[in-house]
């Protein structure tokens, strides 16, 4: 059934998917970018405070 | 207030919150969008193209509350000058930035199918632009300041005067004859003139979104927090070595 939405034309036509995959991909960026960002930092910190 | 000021009560609290944020969050934008794309109905006027509202309103909303909330963050960090009122405004930023942007490319896109243009320099979305550009001003001044070692106070008073754009984009729409439709629901009155088919998936969306956007700031928070901390140690070690 998804895929059939998904290759439905009027939805590419309409612009839905591209908002979508802009709205989900930059939502995707933002929570790795600070999951990758707090981790890192994180792990320096608890090194450091080891040292 | 100033009890959760404290960085370490701060982390307890960060470090329990942060994985809620992010589950519920996932489940509930998932489910939110999977009613918005697959199960509500196309409107009558619009067709199908009113599916972006699904995504399209969260970005708005994430986008004038995350200011409000580094408005809030800016003016508390000038007045008690709290270094973690100073940490969620630069938290807040880059997301607020990221969401004023997909909101306003996802209102271009779906402007073409329902207005015939991608852009207008309509009183809504004009006000949306400078919210996009108070952000990046923000980030800018907030980036200089810091890296010459300021308070980045020039950065907090930029945020809290840019907070007057607020109310002109909430009535922007009233005060102004705009392409932009008028407001479908009333938040202080709690009532919707929309179908509650779309209404549902749109608040559920909402919801999720807002969890994901608090994870984000909690997660940047935390970051910045740890970073802080190497910072200070590695100034003792070099004092000390000294």
């Amino acid at each position: 059934m998804i895929e059939g939405v998904v290759h439905r034309a009027d939805l590419w036509a309409s612009y839905i998917w591209p908002s979508y995959i802009l709205t989900i991909g930059g939502m995707a960026a933002l929570l790795v970018w600070s999951l990758v960002s707090m981790r890192n930092a994180e792990k320096r910190a608890d090194a450091m405070k080891r040292r | 207030m100033h009890r959760f000021a404290n960085p370490a009560r701060f982390l307890r609290i960060a470090r329990f919150a942060t994985p809620l944020a992010l589950g519920f969050g996932l489940i509930l934008t998932a489910i939110g969008l999977y009613i918005g794309l697959f199960a509500s109905p196309p409107d009558y006027q619009q067709g199908e193209s009113v599916r972006i509202m699904y995504v399209h309103v969260p970005a708005a909303w994430l986008a004038s509350g995350g200011y409000l909330g580094l408005a809030i963050a800016s003016a508390t960090a000038l007045i008690w000058r709290h270094p973690l009122a100073v940490i969620a405004a630069r938290a807040i930023a880059p997301p607020g930035a990221a969401f004023a942007a997909i909101c306003l490319i996802s209102g271009s896109l779906w402007g073409k199918p329902t207005w015939g243009t991608y852009w207008v320099w309509d009183a809504r979305l004009t006000s949306m632009l400078i919210l996009l550009f108070l952000y990046l001003g923000y980030l800018a001044l907030s980036a200089s300041e810091g890296e010459r070692g300021g308070e980045r106070k020039g950065a907090a008073i930029l945020a809290l005067v840019g907070a007057i754009n607020l109310p002109v984009i909430k009535y922007s729409v009233e005060w102004w004859n705009t392409l932009h439709q008028g407001s479908s629901i009333n938040v202080l009155s709690g009532s919707s003139a929309m179908a509650p088919e779309m209404l549902r998936p749109l608040l559920i969306s909402v919801a999720g979104f807002t969890l994901l956007f608090a994870a984000i700031v909690l997660m940047r928070m935390r970051a910045m927090i740890a970073e802080q901390r190497v910072e200070a140690r590695s100034r003792r070690l070099a004092e000390a070595i000294a």
